[in-house]
């Protein structure tokens, strides 16, 4: 068996006196896909800088594939794949090109990359842009292009930081499909993502990042039964009605309230949040829906702006 | 944050990011290649036979002899320069090309050193051409006069080296494209000038030959000179160890300033 894909033990970065990671510890398995949700400047990024040796660890134990990240940059980046934040294509070549020059990087001999490189492009749909200039393509195939380019190493690790921020809706689900594939392949991926529809999508097991730090982690299934209950009730009110509700829901075993602006959250378990239409009628329903990675989301991380 | 004094990580990779460049330049090339093969024709007829004819020098000889060493110097350092301060930072900041190929197990001291060997391969080539062309017209104009002038073209090779390091050291400083003009306007053009390449350096003030001996190209221009005219000194070898290790120096410069920008 080789080493776990990435083993992160008490991870601390800091620049100068702002600490961006503050003690994180967390293992990705094998063949899983493994996400980290956080909104802006909870460390996920820097995370993965540190995982993908473009950040040197401050302090704490970081080992991918069994290399220490301090020593072993080169071991390391030849076993991953980074699908960056921000496309990097090499504008100067065409699309077949891009992934040919890439494989070189890693000294894949010609032989070897040719047949991968004429699959990749079948997958991802690119084979009619294969001659094209990379800046002929939409923002949805030259996504597609980098992902591509990260697996052309056949990487023992993909890790993908924000693949879908900037795509279309269809753009994003074709991506979202592709990305599954890989996962019925065996690839194993680490993913960081706004989206919480994304994750729940895609990852097996998640952390839930803020401030630096771990706040949870579990499957998207725990974390939702754990955090925002199987049923989420929303409750508008008007600002004179709020007290006699809050009163009424607050009361019920079971259930977690929350207020935001006008609106009552009651997160609890099925019954109890059909009771609680029962009890307070359906005039201040504004919605009763599954509970989701959102919910979760916003729970822990807070509702305020954090730019 | 790593040490000026490590010894830069190179590998293969350099090779791989010069075989990038290289690729690059040959779908390229041919709109390139008009502009270098025009550049030395156009200087020979307006500085050695349109201001010449108005130039009397004191060791008598003609002026477009006296030019003809220079401009094997200034011509492949523009190369070297404009491949490594705008093309690098092109290729660092617009289009993140640095970003991708470190997150192969190509480093950023391979990059440094491929993109330095680069622009040493583009001012090789200017150096070639240029070369040619003084050998070209030697029959009518009296541009090489010994032999020795095609040892200038192995000696190019530290320029090449040289002018790049110093171009991608500023590179991996620069915050805009607007900043090149400080490179070009206060390192570059007065080096064009005051290297000896137009007059004699020996007929500038005193100071101004004090300072100027600092001057990397100055030492170029006096190297090829003496190749040009087949005369050796010993003040053709200090120069040659002062530019070595001026090299050095920018190497080291250049990879720990990159290296700086792209990892923290």
């Amino acid at each position: 068996m080789p080493a776990l894909p990435v083993t992160a033990r008490n991870l601390v970065k800091r620049y100068g006196s702002f600490t961006a990671v503050d003690g994180v510890s967390f293992d990705i398995r094998e063949g899983e896909c493994f996400g980290m949700l956080g909104p802006n400047g909870a460390g996920k990024s820097t995370t993965i800088k540190m995982i993908t040796c473009f950040s040197p660890v401050t302090e704490g134990e970081l080992v991918v594939r069994g290399n220490d990240v301090r020593t072993q940059a080169r071991e390391i980046k030849s076993v991953l794949g980074l699908v960056p934040q921000e496309d990097n294509l090499d504008p100067d070549l065409p699309v077949r090109r891009n992934l040919e020059i890439y494989a070189r990087y890693f000294g894949i001999p010609q032989e070897v990359a040719s047949p991968r490189i004429e699959e990749s492009l079948r997958l991802f749909q690119l084979e009619e842009k294969a001659s094209s200039k990379v800046d002929d393509l939409s923002g949805g195939m030259k996504r597609r292009l980098v992902i591509a380019r990260a697996l052309v190493n056949n990487p023992q690790l993909l890790v993908l930081d924000e693949p879908t921020t900037g795509l279309d809706p269809q753009a994003r689900h074709l991506v979202w499909q592709q990305l599954r594939l890989l996962r019925s392949r065996g690839v194993t991926m680490l993913l960081t993502t706004h989206y919480m529809e994304e994750a729940a999508h895609l990852c097996d097991r998640l952390v839930i990042m803020h401030r630096g730090k771990i706040l949870e982690e579990g499957t998207p299934k725990e974390l939702i039964e754990q955090h925002a209950g199987a049923e989420v009730l929303e409750l508008r009110t008007a600002p004179q009605d709020r007290a006699p509700l809050l009163a009424e829901v607050s009361g019920i075993e079971g259930v977690a309230v929350e207020e935001v602006e006008d609106i009552v959250y009651v997160f609890g378990a099925r019954q109890a949040a059909r009771r609680i239409v029962e009890r307070v009628g359906d005039a201040r329903l504004a919605a009763l829906r599954p509970g989701t990675l959102e919910d979760v989301f916003l729970r822990l991380t807070g509702r305020g702006l954090l730019d | 944050m790593t040490a000026f004094a490590t010894t830069p990580d190179i590998s293969i990779g350099a090779f791989r990011v010069w075989q990038r460049n290289r690729d690059v330049f040959l779908q390229l090339w041919k709109t390139d290649f008009l502009g270098i093969a025009v550049e030395p024709w156009i200087v020979i007829l307006a500085m050695g036979l349109g201001l010449g004819q108005f130039v009397e020098l004191a060791s008598g000889e003609d002026y477009v002899t006296f030019l003809a060493p220079g401009l094997l110097a200034l011509f492949p350092m523009f190369a070297a320069v404009f491949e490594c301060a705008w093309g690098s930072y092109v290729r660092l900041e617009m289009q993140g090309t640095y970003n991708a190929i470190i997150a192969t197990p190509v480093s950023v001291d391979d990059v440094i050193a491929g993109e330095i060997l680069w622009g040493t391969t583009r001012s090789m080539i200017n150096a070639v051409y240029i070369m040619a062309v003084l050998l070209v017209l030697t029959p009518w104009l009296d541009m090489v006069d010994s032999p020795m002038a095609l040892l200038c073209l192995p000696v190019a090779i530290i320029p090449g080296i040289l002018f790049s390091a110093i171009s991608i050291s500023f590179a991996s400083v620069a915050r805009a494209m607007s900043q090149f003009s400080y490179f070009f306007n206060l390192v570059v053009i007065p080096m064009f000038w005051f290297a000896g390449a137009f007059f004699p350096f020996d007929e500038l003030p005193q100071w101004a030959q004090v300072l100027g001996w600092f001057i990397p190209l100055k030492h170029v221009v006096d190297i090829y000179r003496g190749l040009f005219a087949g005369n050796l000194e010993w003040s053709m070898l200090v120069s040659l160890v002062w530019l070595m290790a001026v090299t050095v120096v920018f190497f080291l410069l250049a990879t720990w300033s990159m290296r700086r920008r792209l990892i923290n």
